[in-house]
């Protein structure tokens, strides 16, 4: 399941669709698993009449953790050393979400193979929500 | 510099997984787990998120007894003095509405796993402001939370950049 060293080379890139018609419910299922209550991104009314926004929208979190499903299906479980995210732009209910990584690097460290990878979410008009990076260790 | 424990256990593990949308039987299946080359339910990279729910002091959960500063009766559970949000201006807020997360990294040790009783610890990293063009005068603070498990062994080590924004993040 792990990528291999032999076969992967830079440039190589892998996408899923992450997200699809984001539901307010599954932000309340995240508000709920994470602990993070924010009324930005539970309370419809709140983030309309006192934070000026047109609605909730969804913890930057949320973006990440579902980015991190097409990181993990790709490389591997327990193979990510390092996964960083920059929450470019916000993620409102009805959008979608595609994950895509691009292989940038590939280096030996400690004895291990590393591929290092651009990661990059873009809703469903081609804006950017998240621009990251990650580690996985591959086999040799 | 704060510090408290963090009992992983399978269910939030499963919950977790399921919120960001990941089906993915190694976090809810003990059985097909430990055929795999992590041999076991793991969590998902994103996880040490719900340590939230064991921080004493996590201002993002409504606390037993206390306002909270969502909806009820009014679009605001917390009156503030300072603050008539009904006769001034609607887009006026509170500092608390114009905190956003804005950068989140993690550095993974080694895999969580059910059971794991991980020691927290957090310490404020560097801060600085920037001029932005969405948001206003933007200030940056940064946090590094440390994850260790019972060996006093780092897990994970987690660092997250919030920003205070000088008003509501226009969309164009």
């Amino acid at each position: 399941m792990a990528l291999n060293a032999s076969t992967l080379k830079i440039g190589d890139t892998h996408e899923e669709l992450v997200a699809e018609n984001l539901s307010r419910t599954q932000i309340v299922q995240y508000a709920g698993a994470s602990g993070d209550y924010m009324p930005l991104h539970t309370d419809e009314v709140y983030a309309r009449e006192i934070a000026g926004y047109p609605g909730v929208f969804a913890h930057g979190m949320l973006s990440m953790g579902a980015t991190g499903t097409m990181l993990t299906n790709w490389v591997g479980d327990g193979r990510l050393t390092q996964y960083s995210a920059r929450f470019t732009r916000q993620v409102w209910p009805g959008d979608d979400l595609l994950a895509k990584a691009t292989i940038t690097n590939i280096i030996k460290e400690n004895g291990e193979t590393l591929a290092e990878m651009d990661v990059l979410t873009t809703n469903q008009d081609g804006q950017s929500v998240i621009s990251g990076k990650a580690t996985a260790r591959i086999d040799a | 510099m704060a510090e408290f424990k963090f009992p992983v256990d399978a269910s939030q593990i499963m919950l977790f997984a399921r919120s960001v949308g990941d089906n993915n039987p190694i976090y809810h299946d003990s059985e097909y787990a430990s055929g795999t080359e992590v041999n076991g339910v793991v969590a998902p990279p994103t996880f040490v998120q719900a340590s939230a729910q064991y921080d004493p002091k996590f201002p993002l959960r409504p606390t037993i007894g206390k306002p909270w500063f969502g909806s009820g009766k009014e679009a605001t559970g917390t009156p503030k003095p300072k603050e008539q949000p009904k006769e001034k201006s609607e887009k006026k807020s509170s500092d608390s509405a114009r905190m956003l997360h804005a950068e989140q990294q993690y550095i993974y040790h080694k895999p969580i796993r059910p059971g794991d009783e991980l020691s927290v610890t957090t310490k404020r990293g560097n801060s600085w402001e920037k001029e932005g063009r969405r948001g206003g005068t933007m200030s940056f603070s940064e946090t590094i939370t440390e994850f260790r498990d019972s060996k006093g062994e780092l897990v994970v080590t987690a660092t997250s950049v919030g920003v205070t924004t000088g008003k509501a993040v226009s969309q164009d």
